[in-house]
């Protein structure tokens, strides 16, 4: 489980030189030691992964890769991994600066996930689910083809089955190497969740930071209930076309998770301490 | 019994559709459009039956694509030919008609050769038709709807009622505005969620009373601003995500100039999706691309390149059903030819769907979204 949880395990403890000179963008660090990004205050590892991937001190949010957060989320031993092997196949030959090919092989290297999905069914404090959870460390969590069928496939199981749905969305958007491709994505997830909603199934969608594009624009803004981990990033366009845009200065907090709970887009603000019986509890009240 | 109505319902649409028939120029009503008129009676042998090539009575002037400046520079020397052709009351049949071949030629070549990123530019010139070009041209008797109910009317996007060939249907387009006050006042075409959810509320009332559902897109994207953060734009877009693969009525969507990623989606979800032929669809800008990519936008045309926007190769992929031509020289050039193609598409495709049970309708609309993409991923 710690092995799962530490983004690099085994790494060599250079976090500890790193403390002497203060940096306020460390996000995913290695290390014994690391410094919060929120707090600023150097805190233990294992004491961070004991809290959850969370700062002890001031309860900052580190982002979790899918594997780590699907063993916090469901219990123990019982998830099964669904259409694990599905790969793109490069649908329009993007090629940039680097090919979109040659991205994904990267990506995948040393045999880690094969896109930025991983879905299955599991339980969460004995009651089943479908759940699919995005991995930001896969080309930043974005949907193309891979990660909408995926989505689209969990949401068509739970309409069959009549279990209820999660997804964990942690992701930059679509995809822009699928163009028009992972656009479509947007409309493909959205009309099996139609079809979910006309049978009434349940879909809890949780956002972590961060939740952007076109992933905020289907199916995560349209769970029957939306929960939020604190201070996610949360939004369509990103903050710095925006700012770009109106050329003024964004306000504090924008498009953090509890901006969105003010202005009335996500129903809770759930610490991922709380994750586990909260879903329990709303499977609970919603199961006929 | 469409037809007799419209004999009946002599109001000012009138004329201008008989217009659009008889291929005379625009009325004046918009400044790009007067302009394009212009250059319109020079291009003869458009892909329509043209009719027989009026000396033009402005200079052709506007602003013109770098890849134009040859075409426009050909057009100026017809123009003072047939200028001083008048003055003098010399006959300069001949040459003008040689120059009007080579400047037919010219335009077919020009436009044959076009890369992805002079797509762009023509989907984006300022003479371009758009939604409220199309609904004076080929929309009868429309009656616009206004507001969502809700915060506002976003004027970034019209809906409304009207006929189009024998159907009585909702109209719903972005609208970019033709002149600045226009265009400051729908924000370039990038709507609010003001802007979704009016037209959400347009497309179920029209559900409920069995109207089909024409769009029409031309949008860079949605607004980013922090209004429209604040009001959930993201979660706009996905509700109609949702709600239109389910409209229960037919829903034909038609990308006229650009397509701009979710902002573009937001009212793109159909049971037919087609494309003009030099309007471009993408999940992002080729701007916006380049920006992540090489960190400005510099690098546009090679993004453009690279994102596979064009009708050809969204057509190929499978993104969308049909590509409606455009007359020789893009829309921008020929207006009217541009609307009759697309008043054309609707009136075959909204027969074709209403002939479709309405269950089966949403059954294959169902599938058809869910195939999209199913064939670029592979069991690795």
């Amino acid at each position: 489980m710690t092995q799962v949880n530490s983004p690099h395990p085994g790494s060599p403890p250079t976090a500890v030189m790193r403390v002497s000179q203060p940096r306020k963008n460390v996000d995913v660090p290695d290390g014994l030691w690391l410094r919060c990004p929120t707090c600023t205050q150097i805190i233990y590892r294992k004491d961070m992964e004991k809290a959850l991937n969370t700062c002890p001190n001031c309860d900052h949010h580190f982002r979790l890769s899918a594997k780590a957060r699907i063993a916090l989320t469901v219990d123990a031993g019982a998830f099964e991994e669904m259409d694990r092997n599905l790969v793109s196949c490069d649908p329009i030959e993007f090629t940039a600066r680097k090919s979109y090919r040659q991205q994904l092989l990267d990506a995948s290297k040393g045999g880690k996930a094969k896109d930025a999905l991983i879905s299955g069914c599991g339980f969460i404090k004995g009651r089943p689910v479908i759940l699919a959870v995005m991995d930001f460390d896969f080309l930043a969590g974005s949907m193309g083809a891979v990660v909408g069928e995926k989505i689209t496939r969990a949401i068509e199981r739970a309409t069959q089955e009549h279990l209820p749905l999660v997804i964990i969305s942690c992701s930059g958007g679509a995809r822009m190497q699928e163009s028009a491709i992972s656009l479509m994505q947007m409309a493909k997830t959205s009309s099996a969740l139609s079809r979910l909603h006309k049978r009434g199934g349940l879909y809890i969608s949780v956002l972590a930071d961060p939740t952007t594009g076109g992933t905020t624009a289907s199916f995560a803004m349209l769970g029957d209930l939306i929960f939020a981990e604190p201070k996610a990033m949360i939004g369509f366009a990103g903050p710095r076309t925006i700012a770009n845009t109106i050329r003024t200065e964004l306000p504090e907090g924008f498009q953090r998770a509890e901006f969105l709970l003010q202005k009335g887009f996500v129903d809770r603000i759930v610490p991922r301490s709380e994750l586990r019986s909260q879903i329990a509890r709303a499977i609970d009240y919603c199961s006929r | 019994m469409a037809k007799k109505k419209s004999l009946k319902h002599q109001d000012k649409s009138e004329p201008e559709i008989q217009a659009a028939v008889s291929h005379q120029p625009p009325p004046p009503s918009s400044g790009s459009l007067a302009q394009s008129s212009a250059v319109t009676v020079a291009v003869p042998g458009a892909t329509t039956a043209t009719a027989a090539p009026e000396p033009p009575r402005n200079p052709p002037v506007g602003m013109a694509l770098e890849f134009e400046k040859p075409i426009l520079k050909l057009e100026r020397q017809i123009y003072d030919l047939v200028v001083m052709q008048e003055q003098r009351g010399v006959d300069y049949t001949p040459e003008i008609q040689q120059l009007r071949e080579n400047l037919t030629a010219l335009i077919r070549k020009t436009y044959q050769n076009l890369s992805p990123w002079e797509v762009v530019q023509v989907a984006r010139h300022p003479a371009r038709p758009q939604t409220r070009d199309y609904i004076d041209m080929i929309v009868k008797d429309f009656v616009e709807l206004h507001g969502d109910r809700r915060f506002g009317d976003d004027r970034a996007v019209i809906t409304g009622t009207g006929r189009i060939g024998g159907h009585k249907v909702m109209l719903i387009g972005h609208h970019k505005g033709r002149d600045t006050k226009e265009k400051i006042g729908c924000q370039f075409g990038c709507a609010n969620p003001e802007g979704y959810r009016k037209a959400l509320l347009k497309m179920q009332f029209a559900a409920k009373f069995g109207l089909p559902v024409v769009t029409l897109i031309d949008t860079a994207g949605a607004y980013p601003g922090i209004g429209s953060e604040e009001r959930g734009v993201a979660e706009a877009i996905a509700v109609n995500l949702r709600e239109m693969s389910s409209l229960p009525t037919p829903v034909v969507c038609i990308v006229i100039g650009e397509g701009g990623s979710g902002g573009a989606l937001g009212i793109g979800v159909g049971d037919r999706t087609a494309m003009l032929q030099f309007a471009w669809y993408s999940v992002i800008s080729p701007e916006g691309c380049s920006g992540i990519l090489w960190k400005d936008s510099q690098n546009a045309p090679d993004a453009a390149a690279a994102l596979k926007l064009t009708s050809e190769a969204l057509k190929k992929l499978g993104v969308i059903d049909e590509i409606i031509k455009e007359p020789l020289g893009g829309a921008h050039r020929n207006p009217r030819a541009a609307a009759d193609s697309l008043e054309r598409f609707i009136d075959r495709t909204l027969r074709e769907l209403r002939a479709i049970p309405l269950d089966t309708l949403l059954e294959q609309r169902y599938q058809r979204i869910r195939c999209l993409g199913t064939q670029t991923i592979a069991a690795g």
